[in-house]
């Protein structure tokens, strides 16, 4: 055929670009999804950083009431519980408040504890001063402790959040982390 | 063999194929390509179409009879996938490899060789698939969505089948794609300019941008599954930062536009046959283009309608719902326009135009159940019951399905050469209208009753709505059989056909003669 037709390669290169960018695009949600998360409350993330806590008017005119849910993930046979269900509490004040973790097995394990809240728009919020889920949490075979959490509201929560929950889920991290880890974990405790 | 006949008769059209299974290994034909791409995918429409047999004959009474629930779960998930990447996908890429270099004066598509790869790829893709249903611990069974973490860690051994056929599903689709938008941009005949393009080959070209942009997007999320499950990455796995809601939101970035990936080029079919039929040009046809590119576009704004029951802030859920029932405007566009082609037209009802009109009235329905489904509130109430199963139904079968016969019925006199046995024909159609809606009409009714989907169990209450709906589905599925008697009957012999069988038809594909020959459009015809 003598026809000139258009070149075909820089179209279909600019296709496979495409393509290429839409796969990478696919990734990249992933850390635009935390983004968003983070910025919106969405899905009811809290921070996994520690705030540092500013000294701020407490607003004694309002009390917000915050719950607390424990929840352990399938096959994790910890004792997880909050030592107190619910606090009422001043924006703007801080509390502690502990929550109790057994180990009832015979082997050391180590768990990560997961926040979540509900209604996600008061995780904008919750500033965590202090939080055992931060970090994983080790325990000896057989022991018991008492895992502190020290948080405050920010005084701009809106009027309509009178009560919020916090939940925790617990997940078993032994499978991941070696024996000599944990035993080294346990010892600097 | 059949082909040195045909070899002979044809040579004043240089008809030379090889014969032999090396002229189907390493065709670069277009019309071979397109004829074996209908022919997996009417294949595949038997195998999955078997899967909702052993479903129907299992919910054919409450309690556990005939399968584990198990082996029901697997069947539920390859189902859904071989219908939609193996049957509706490539039915419309076999569509699109026969029709468009013929409806836009090309002599064949732009990239022969990459399209032979595309097409020989899939039938890997489905033996990986279908083979892992005979692994220890079966194939996967957490649904065609593959929601983590069902599909990580609660999944069998075979889930990275399970991926790796995904992935080449999807690299055979971007082939396909790819294929399209070059051939419908460098290939068009001297005068064919975009706007004057038939509508299957506008909403192919829309179609295969969607494909290029969510199918990579597919390929990462099932990427990111196999890493959760074998490589202890935690994408969604909440307990090392990551979260299974995510999954949805990426899975369903695709999933939405695919969901039109499925039916965009049905209305380019439609757009066609109604004209043809109704003896009338078609209403609209500039509204028709700006219709489909504004429902492609909305579609990647409304995922999140399939996930209303996650939790989402009310901003979100609201802003998702409209976006939703705006999509309901292109579309009743395009209704509006097939209604007003038929109007005072002189109508005949030959099978393709029995079909396109099924098509109308019953993807009609099927969108009002979807925009039942928008409804944020009422969602909570349908959300992953029958109601759903019924909707999306109604838009896949009698919407894409019902559309893929018409499409077949009204070419294949240009693709055989001879008139399909017209008495058969209708016996199709109207055994598959009437089986069709016993089989999935009474599901909308099961669903708004709360009738969960995808288990194999129910409450007695649901007893006899469920029976009325295997005898549905019993029917439709020996009724296909019908079709494909039709199809061999048609291929074997027949009367012949013109080179424009249907009266009111219109396109470049009539001007050659029937059969098509080997090679068209050699030279380039002029479009005034």
């Amino acid at each position: 055929m003598s026809e000139q037709r258009p070149d075909n390669s820089i179209l279909v290169k600019r296709l496979l670009l495409t393509v290429a960018g839409m796969f990478a695009f696919g990734f990249a949600l992933v850390p635009l999804y935390d983004v968003f998360c983070e910025v919106t409350g969405f899905n009811g993330r809290t921070s996994n950083e520690a705030a540092v806590y500013q000294q701020v008017e407490v607003d004694e005119s309002r009390t917000v009431t915050v719950q607390f849910l424990t929840r352990n993930a399938k096959g994790i046979p910890w004792k997880f519980e909050p030592s107190i269900k619910q606090v009422k509490i001043h924006p703007g004040e801080v509390k502690v408040v502990n929550f109790l973790a057994g180990n009832p097995t015979s082997s050391n394990m180590i768990a990560q504890a997961i926040p979540s809240v509900a209604p996600a728009e008061a995780s904008l919020y919750l500033n965590k001063v202090e939080c055992f889920c931060f970090n994983q949490q080790p325990l000896a075979a057989g022991a018991e402790t008492e895992m502190p959490m020290q948080f405050y509201l920010d005084p701009d929560i809106p009027d309509h959040i009178t009560t919020f929950t916090l939940s925790y889920t617990l997940y078993d991290m032994t499978a991941n982390t070696s024996a000599e880890a944990i035993a080294q974990l346990l010892k600097t405790e | 063999m059949s082909t040195v006949v045909e070899e002979t008769h044809h040579d004043t059209h240089h008809d030379h194929k090889p014969s032999g299974i090396g002229r189907w290994l390493f065709t670069t034909n277009h019309k071979d390509i397109g004829s074996m791409y209908l022919w997996f995918s009417f294949t595949m429409f038997l195998v999955g179409g078997a899967m909702a047999m052993i479903i129907r004959a299992e919910l054919f009474q409450p309690g556990l009879q005939l399968v584990e629930p198990q082996f029901f779960n697997q069947m539920t998930t390859v189902h859904g996938l071989v219908m939609i990447f193996g049957a509706v996908m490539p039915a419309f890429t076999g569509l699109a490899n026969w029709m468009i270099p013929m409806m836009i004066g090309a002599p064949d598509m732009a990239l022969p060789r990459m399209n032979n790869w595309s097409f020989w790829i899939l039938p890997f893709a489905f033996m990986i698939l279908l083979g892992s249903l005979f692994m220890e611990g079966g194939g996967p069974a957490f649904g065609w969505t593959a929601y983590a973490p069902l599909s990580t860690t609660y999944s069998s051994d075979s889930t990275a089948l399970f991926v790796f056929s995904v992935h080449i599903m999807g690299i055979s689709s971007i082939m396909g794609a790819i294929n399209v938008i070059v051939t419908i941009m460098n290939m068009r005949a001297p005068g064919m300019n975009y706007m004057k393009m038939p509508l299957f080959v506008w909403t192919w070209f829309i179609t295969a941008f969607l494909l290029i942009a969510v199918m990579p997007v597919l390929a990462g999320a099932v990427t990111m599954l196999l890493t959760d499950k074998y490589f202890g990455t935690s994408f969604f796995d909440a307990a090392g930062g990551g979260d299974p809601v995510m999954y949805q939101h990426i899975f369903w970035f695709f999933g939405h536009p695919e969901v039109y990936i499925m039916i965009l080029p049905s209305f380019g079919i439609i757009s066609a046959i109604i004209p043809a039929f109704a003896r009338k040009r078609l209403f609209g046809y500039s509204s028709m283009v700006y219709a489909t590119a504004a429902i492609a576009l909305l579609s990647f704004l409304v995922w999140a309608h399939h996930m209303f029951t996650t939790g989402m802030p009310v901003f979100a859920e609201l802003f998702f719902m409209y976006c939703t029932m705006l999509i309901a405007v292109p579309t009743g566009v395009k209704i509006f326009n097939w209604v007003a082609t038929m109007w005072r037209g002189s109508m005949t009802f030959e099978t393709p135009m029995l079909f396109a009109l099924a098509f109308v009235i019953l993807f009609t329905i099927g969108g009002f159940s979807g925009l039942m489904l928008a409804i944020t509130p009422a969602d909570f109430q349908y959300h992953d019951t029958y109601f759903v199963v019924a909707h999306f139904h109604y838009v896949l079968v009698t919407g894409a399905i019902f559309s893929i016969m018409a499409a077949a019925y009204y070419w294949l006199p240009k693709w055989t050469g001879h008139m399909y046995d017209s008495t058969l024909a209708k016996t199709h159609f109207w055994t598959s209208l009437i089986s069709v809606n016993v089989l999935f009409f009474p599901m909308h009714f099961a669903g708004l009753a709360g009738m969960p989907r995808r288990i194999p169990d129910y409450a007695t209450q649901f007893a006899d709505i469920n029976q009325i709906a295997s005898i549905g589905g019993f029917a439709f599925g020996l009724s296909q059989l019908i079709f494909l008697w039709v199809a061999i009957k048609c291929v074997k012999g027949g009367e012949k056909a013109a080179a424009k069988p249907w009266e009111g038809a219109e396109g470049l594909e009539w001007t050659v003669p029937s059969p098509a020959p080997y090679h068209t459009f050699e030279k380039p015809p002029k479009v005034e």
